[in-house]
């Protein structure tokens, strides 16, 4: 059923939050608060090179030690053949997986994981990891993406042989993988241009910066049944990749997520539950794990860094006739940055005949990247949103007009082939041209800013159960971890459907054995996909009320309306009946049919893609190169907004995050490839002091593929900040700074240059 | 017959010899991966384990029942996660 045109009466209002008392009052289970008897502490050694064969790991003293149950190096972890998956949230190689968890003949990267010891107490697991006697062939390492490239670079995988090319390179290198898109003629369409603009640009890998590090706490029962409390982003994947790199059956672990405090992509993959199962299987006991921050910085995935350019070429009116790009996206220890995604989302903003993409995943000796929001737009958006400024620049055309003319609509052909279709670029751009941020004056010394962004928002398989309890409240259970507020839309979409009030409806995470298959919860899904889910349910709830009603009335169920959380006779020749509520029916279910409740497993097709446009306003400190936002306005397309506070929360966070990566977040690493910052202290993300009041605007363009319009909303907010602010600093100083971040010394070093 | 374009370009190439447009003889989904196995042995299962599909314009993960017709543009494009 479609409630696109409906009158609403929960969906789109802002109850307050279903997580928002436990997690204030500090009652909320996180996965490092969980216990079990008897339980242990697990930790890890990590590789202090940056690249080195592992020529003996002796344990033997670290065994010996007292209060120490169990020690685990690579031998105790099965080989795993090579096989690509698509679990988590990009591609992922099993055996790489296995690798990146614990290494077997070789560290790639400061930080791997090598051994790991489970101990009565957290002091004699530290000291039994001193006591690991590791004997190391340093070898050399590189941590640039373009040095990785370079012929003579130290190779990570003497197997890698870069795909994607033809023929069949002959020797092994760090490039895993080209891809090219193309459409039209690019070269022609350059020949048409009367101005072209090229630039390259450089972005640092950033870590997503979740507050709550990597935890799980493991237990192996003798017969074989695992179970695992973990943080993650998708317990079924937790699932799927222990069973996988241990030799388990999925049927014999269950996984219960627990509270997650931050992802934002970073936890779509495992680094210590198969370590953890592995120690509570050698030890009998409960094995519990927690990354210190420091840990989280050196051993789990930042997204990528990039190396770029991009060359636009367009008519004196402003039309673009062609536009190329080039990306080289560092992909850390092992193949596997969004490369992809990178490839196709730069230019996916725009109606362009002529287009031509290559990208390079490479790898370098860094920790292996993971997702993080819109993996790999802003990345090449950065870059292109930089350019289309210094167009719009040389052609006199406004910023926001040159967007305007060439805008992708309804019906644009993308470069990489789908036709965008029910999307609200051009509403997000007349939103930008009518709102008070972008009609205002610039102050004297400020300048200002506009980026737009594009994510595709994904579908996929998803769970959710119904139930009316026995007083006729409802509980809602589904599989997707909540970490952008998804019990709150989803709980609000059954109450809509039901006609009750969203208080009526406890919406709760179910564990893997307690629910069907749910992917994670990524890519802006779960209130899309989920959501469906859990509408579909409602409604299979709702045909039964009405059954149950008219079998309590005995009139034929056609002669039943359920109205504001009650069956009601329709019309008067149903007769004259009191309306029945869900308490009078749930009161009577045993005698009606049973228990009242249905589940609905759906794999939803049809997401909406997302477009955001954001303005931003800094000044610029001369003489200390700081600059300082001081107005930033985001615009999105959300086609419906839920509950409204948890987009806007989602766009300013994502707003917030972009500013961190534009000016200030990078991993510094020293001569031998050991990271120098692997802290808060030096690892600059944004304060609240450094923050502007971001403004989110919604532009609600309906998605008619869900049944209330909703489309994703956590990504797409990532996406513009760089370039938004890059073009702002533009504005404000003259000088474009294509190299992120836009920190006080580059923006000093710049403006001495400038003189 | 539905026509297959590569739009990753040579990612996948390596299974086509170059080629990067051809017709299939298919009406679903399912049948063609089943069919790209049969002519370019590999593409199939590459398509199948690391690949999404644009049917006329439209994006679909994972959907063996997709419809296609006769005329049918469809790219084969690289699955789409998130973060």
């Amino acid at each position: 059923m479609n409630y696109i045109d409906s009158s609403l009466k929960v969906v789109g209002t802002r109850p307050i939050r279903p997580d928002g008392v436990d997690k204030v009052t500090g009652r909320a289970v996180f996965a490092a608060d969980t216990r079990a008897s008897g339980m242990l502490w697990g930790k890890v050694l990590r590789s202090p090179h940056a690249h080195a064969r592992i020529v003996s790991i002796d344990t033997t003293k670290a065994a010996a030690l007292k209060g120490v149950f169990a020690v685990v190096s690579g031998v105790d972890f099965p080989e795993i053949a090579s096989e690509e998956a698509f679990v988590g949230e990009g591609p992922m190689n099993f055996r790489d997986l296995s690798l990146n968890c614990m290494a077997r003949d070789k560290v790639l990267y400061e930080g791997h994981a090598l051994a790991a010891v489970a101990a009565s107490t957290q002091a004699i697991a530290d000291e039994a990891l001193a006591l690991i006697e590791v004997t190391y062939e340093v070898l050399p390492h590189v941590i640039d993406v373009e040095d990785a490239m370079a012929p003579g670079a130290p190779v990570l995988h003497a197997d890698m042989f870069t795909s994607g090319v033809s023929p069949k390179p002959e020797k092994p290198s760090n490039i895993a993988k080209v891809v090219t898109f193309k459409k039209g003629d690019v070269e022609a369409g350059f020949k048409e241009a009367d101005v072209i603009v090229e630039g390259s640009y450089t972005t640092q890998p950033v870590h997503q910066a979740y507050i709550e590090p990597h935890a799980c706490l493991a237990s192996y029962a003798p017969d074989g049944q695992v179970q695992i409390h973990t943080s993650t982003q998708g317990h079924f994947m937790v699932r799927a990749y222990t069973a996988k790199l241990l030799g388990i059956s999925m049927s014999n672990i269950r996984v219960n997520p627990a509270e997650i405090g931050g992802g934002f992509g970073g936890k779509t993959l495992v680094y210590l539950e198969p370590v953890a199962v592995t120690l509570s299987r050698k030890s009998g006991r409960s094995v519990k794990m927690q990354m210190t921050r420091e840990d989280v910085f050196r051993a789990s995935g930042p997204t990528s860094g990039a190396a770029m350019t991009v060359k636009i070429g367009a008519k004196k009116d402003g039309t673009i006739v062609a536009a190329q790009q080039v990306l080289k996206f560092q992909a850390g220890a092992f193949p596997g940055s969004p490369i992809g995604p990178g490839c196709m989302c730069g230019f996916a903003m725009y109606d362009l005949p002529n287009v031509d993409v290559v990208g390079y995943d490479v790898v370098s000796n860094r920790p292996k990247v993971a997702a993080y929001r819109a993996p790999g737009a802003p990345i090449t958006s950065f870059a292109v949103e930089s350019l289309m400024d210094e167009l719009a620049i040389k052609l006199g055309i406004d910023a926001l007009t040159l967007r305007e003319m060439n805008a992708a609509k309804n019906g644009t052909k993308t470069h990489y082939g789908p036709v965008h279709q029910n999307i609200g670029f051009t509403a997000v751009l007349d939103a930008v041209k009518s709102h008070p941020h972008w009609k205002s004056p610039l102050k004297e010394g400020h300048g200002r800013g506009l980026a737009t962004g594009f994510w595709f928002n994904i579908g996929g398989e998803s769970s959710a159960q119904v139930h009316v309890n026995e007083d006729g409240t409802v509980t809602a259970a589904t599989g997707s971890p909540d970490i952008g507020g998804s019990r709150a839309s989803i709980g609000m979409m059954v109450a809509e459907v039901l006609g009750v009030p969203a208080t009526a409806v406890r919406t709760i995470v179910a564990d893997t054995a307690s629910i069907g298959f749910t992917f994670l919860t990524g890519g802006s899904r779960v209130t899309f996909a989920t959501g469906m889910a859990a509408t579909q349910a409602a409604e299979k709830v709702v045909e039964d009320l009405k059954r149950r009603a008219a079998q309590t009335w005995d009139i034929p169920v056609e002669a039943v309306e359920w109205k504001d959380g009650m069956a009601y006779p329709a019309g008067s020749n149903a007769g004259a009946f009191e309306p029945l509520d869900l308490a009078a029916l749930a009161l009577k279910a045993g005698r009606t049919g049973g228990p009242i409740l249905a589940e609905v497993s759906v794999n939803a097709q049809g997401a909406g893609p997302g477009f955001g446009a954001h303005i931003c306003d800094v000044s610029v400190d001369k003489e200390t190169g700081h600059v300082k936002i001081e107005r930033y306005t985001a615009i999105q397309d959300v086609g419906k907004a839920i509950h409204p506070s948890y987009v806007e929360g989602q766009i300013q966070g994502g707003a917030a995050q972009g500013i961190g990566w534009a000016l200030s977040e990078e991993y510094i690493y020293n001569t031998k490839g050991q990271m120098e910052n692997a802290g808060f202290l030096d690892y600059r993300v944004p304060v609240a002091s450094d923050m502007p009041m971001i403004e989110a605007v919604l532009v609600e363009v309906p998605n008619p593929r869900h049944p209330f319009g909703a489309r994703g909303v956590g990504e797409v907010p990532i996406i513009p900040p760089m370039a938004a602010i890059a073009n702002a600093i533009r504005s404000a100083t003259g000088l474009r700074m294509p190299d992120l971040p836009m920190s006080p010394p580059k923006i000093r070093a710049a403006l001495d240059a400038a003189g | 017959m539905p026509t297959v374009v590569l739009s990753s370009g040579s990612a996948v190439q390596q299974f086509t010899a170059g080629q990067t447009e051809f017709e299939v003889e298919a009406t679903t989904f399912r049948r063609l991966i089943l069919e790209l196995e049969r002519r370019f042995p590999g593409l199939g299962k590459q398509v199948e384990e690391s690949m999404a599909i644009a049917i006329d314009g439209e994006i679909f993960q994972d959907a063996y029942s997709a419809e296609l017709k006769p005329g049918s543009e469809i790219y084969l494009i690289p699955k789409i996660g998130g973060g």
